[in-house]
């Protein structure tokens, strides 16, 4: 065993022991924190495989931006995780075997004896051009040969944020909201009125 | 040029973005406007679409887009169906307060989704066609946001639609294991030179085909059908009814035909059993339903698997014929779904088969619409829906599939009850809510072509069939 197959095994336990807390764990603070594990092996892996570029980015946008809106969500809202969680035993002998059967049956049909050809491992493998930097490689793809499919998730992106903003942007009648535009050309006259009174004597 | 088989899609999307954006500054000058300029993207995009029907077939963009027959001709029907959709729901959509920009932007979003996987030649592509489809569908389900039912059902969609994505993907991922590529026609050149039982290969294309089966609705992937098409408004039910399944049988031409014909033998057996078990659930089943939406859901399950013996039958005149029945299916359910918003009105759902009962008292001459509606759904001569059955029968049974084109004709039959049913509760009963009916102009001449279309376009079938003929002529 080689030093990088000692390092691609520890980081892949810890990958899968923190994915299995996800979703194991009791509180969800925690299961969040697990993720953030997850992720952060999953980029060690991207580096073994020398994919520095998908590594940082995995980190960058997943860690760093994702999984602390996660973190901010998961603490202001109330996940009553007993509720969640109800059932979980009664349907966890069925669901196990199911499991563990599909598994098996999977893994007879597409064992490594079945899967991948020697011949399409090796059209899928091209010699890994040591003066190619991998940034701009994905660069030149993506722009290039999957510039139909990259504008394509664009728009699903762009439709999810109209769908969000659809679904959520709407006047309540009870919701109490500001309008700065009335704000602004409100006069004193019409909030504050002076009225003439006639002094009263003192009794 | 190479941007010309895609103008449809781009002209679609910009125009999404465009009445967006216009709707911030002059949604109160003019009333209107947003839908005129819906309905005139969905025609530009159709000329546009029509320009490039003669360029010669080939794979454009890198592998990830087929521009052939085949694309023009399902993106103009996905066009026509979507501009039947929007001028059925103008009314009904007004009343309810949801005929928003929104809306229009959703619709068009959703037909550009769709516009890339009929024309999808790359998993990549046809995948986030797929995905660009199922988000309009998802958000337009859950527009109306104070109704629980619409909510509940877009939530019942989405959950179930992930599953089916991922299952799809799972197949996908397993076909590119087997075969080294995500390019459909590479795809298919890498599993002539297979062993022919590639056992990765045939696990995949079950996964793929549980994917597919599930977005075009049929047994035992039919749970959502019914929960979604009653949950959603009318309106939507509408546009989730006719243009997506169109889509989702393109994908079936796109994966199953074109990529996976190698393993023809295969399919035809999964088919074969999907076919009849929808045929079977959706016509039986339909037959205890009292809310019409959910029978016409039951009926559309039962469609789909029509529509399959067709494709079972591994020849190219059977995919024709398929192609064909999807289209002239698409027309009914819309005219069938376009009466239900017909009897609606501000505050009231027609939901009910009761709701139907007296329509020939009320207004003879939808009755009438709605009995060629009825008629072409069950396939009685001679309107176009038996011509359509009787195509795709003839396809199973010129393939050797005898006791399967005998079943489907017994279910036919025992479908052409529950049709029936609803034309005696429109003709012979005596109507329970006797308010006049007061449809938007756009629905009144629209649904009258509708219907007419349903007996007129007879003459054409042959034509038509032509045309189909035509569309799938490269198609191994």
């Amino acid at each position: 065993m080689t030093f990088e197959t000692a390092v691609f095994y520890l980081f892949s336990a810890i990958l899968l022991a923190s994915a299995a807390m996800v979703v194991t764990i009791r509180n969800p603070v925690k299961s969040v924190l697990f993720l953030v594990l997850a992720f952060v092996s999953a980029a060690c892996l991207w580096i073994l495989l020398h994919a520095e570029f998908l590594a940082i980015v995995l980190v960058l946008v997943y860690v760093g931006a994702v999984m602390v809106l996660f973190l901010f969500v998961v603490m202001m809202i109330d996940v009553n995780l007993a509720v969640l969680r109800q059932g979980f035993t009664e349907y966890l002998p069925v669901g196990a075997v199911v499991a563990v059967l599909m598994v098996v049956e999977i893994a007879l049909v597409v064992g490594p004896r079945q899967f991948a050809p020697m011949q399409v491992i090796a059209a899928m493998a091209p010699a890994a051009h040591p003066h190619v930097s991998n940034t701009r490689a994905l660069g030149l793809l993506l722009y290039t040969t999957y510039v139909y499919p990259f504008e394509i998730a664009a728009a699903i992106l762009l439709v999810a944020i109209i769908a969000a903003i659809a679904l959520t942007m709407r006047r309540r009648p009870d919701t109490k909201y500001q309008d700065p535009a009335r704000q602004v050309e409100v006069r004193a006259r019409d909030r504050v009125r002076l009225v003439k009174m006639p002094s009263e004597p003192k009794t | 040029m190479h941007i010309r088989p895609v103008l449809p899609e781009i002209i679609v999307f910009t125009m999404a973005c465009v009445i967006l954006l216009a709707d911030l500054f002059w949604k109160r000058r003019f009333k209107g406007l947003m839908y005129a300029a819906t309905q005139g993207t969905l025609a530009a995009a159709a000329v546009a679409a029509y320009a490039a029907r003669n360029e010669t077939p080939r794979v454009i963009l890198h592998g990830m887009m087929a521009a052939d027959y085949l694309s023009v001709i399902l993106q103009i029907a996905i066009f026509a169906m979507t501009a039947i959709v929007l001028a059925y729901s103008r009314t009904y959509m007004t009343e309810r307060g949801v005929f928003r920009s929104e809306y229009f932007a959703l619709a068009l979003t959703g037909v550009a989704g769709m516009c890339v996987m009929v024309s999808a030649a790359h998993f990549l592509s046809l995948y986030l066609g797929l995905e660009l489809m199922s988000l309009s569908l998802y958000a337009l389900i859950a527009m109306q946001r104070d109704s629980v039912p619409a909510t509940e059902a877009a939530m019942k969609y989405f959950i179930l639609g992930a599953l089916s994505s991922g299952l799809l993907l799972y197949g996908l991922s397993m076909l590119y294991g087997a075969t080294g590529s995500l390019e459909i026609g590479k795809v298919a050149a890498a599993l002539a030179a297979l062993p022919r039982q590639d056992l990765v290969a045939t696990l995949g294309l079950v996964f793929v085909l549980s994917g597919l089966a599930f977005k075009l609705g049929v047994v035992p992937f039919h749970m959502w059908v019914p929960d979604v098409y009653e949950g959603a408004p009318t309106g939507v039910t509408l546009y989730v009814s006719a243009a997506p399944k169109i889509a989702a049988f393109a994908l079936f031409l796109r994966l199953l035909v074109e990529g996976l014909h190698g393993l023809s033998g295969a399919w035809q057996e999964m088919l074969v059993l999907l076919s009849f078990l929808s045929m079977a659930i959706g016509n039986v089943v339909a037959i205890a339903q009292v809310n019409i939406k959910r029978m016409l859901a039951y009926s559309a399950i039962a469609h789909m698997g029509f529509l399959l013996l067709g494709l079972l039958s591994a020849r190219v005149s059977g995919y024709a014929d398929a192609l064909f029945y999807a289209l002239v299916y698409a027309l009914m359910t819309l005219g069938a779904f376009g009466v239900i918003i017909l009897l609606s009105r501000k505050g009231f759902e027609a939901e009910r088969l009761d709701d139907l009962r007296g329509l020939y008292n009320r207004s003879p001459w939808y009755a009438w619409v709605m009995l060629l509606f009825m008629f072409s759904m069950a396939g009685i001569p001679p309107t176009i829906g038996f011509y359509a059955k009787l195509a795709v029968i003839q396809a199973a049974v010129s393939a050797g599939f005898y006791g399967l084109a005998v079943a489907a004709v017994l279910f036919s039959v025992i479908g052409a009850f529950y049709y029936l049913r609803a034309v005696k509760l429109m003709f012979f009963d005596a109507p329970v809510d006797a308010m006049p009916l007061r449809p938007g102009r756009d629905l009144r001449w629209v649904l009258s072509l509708n219907g007419l279309a349903m007996v007129l376009a007879t003459p054409w079938v042959g034509a038509l069939i032509g045309i189909c003929r035509a569309a799938v002529r490269g198609f191994p």
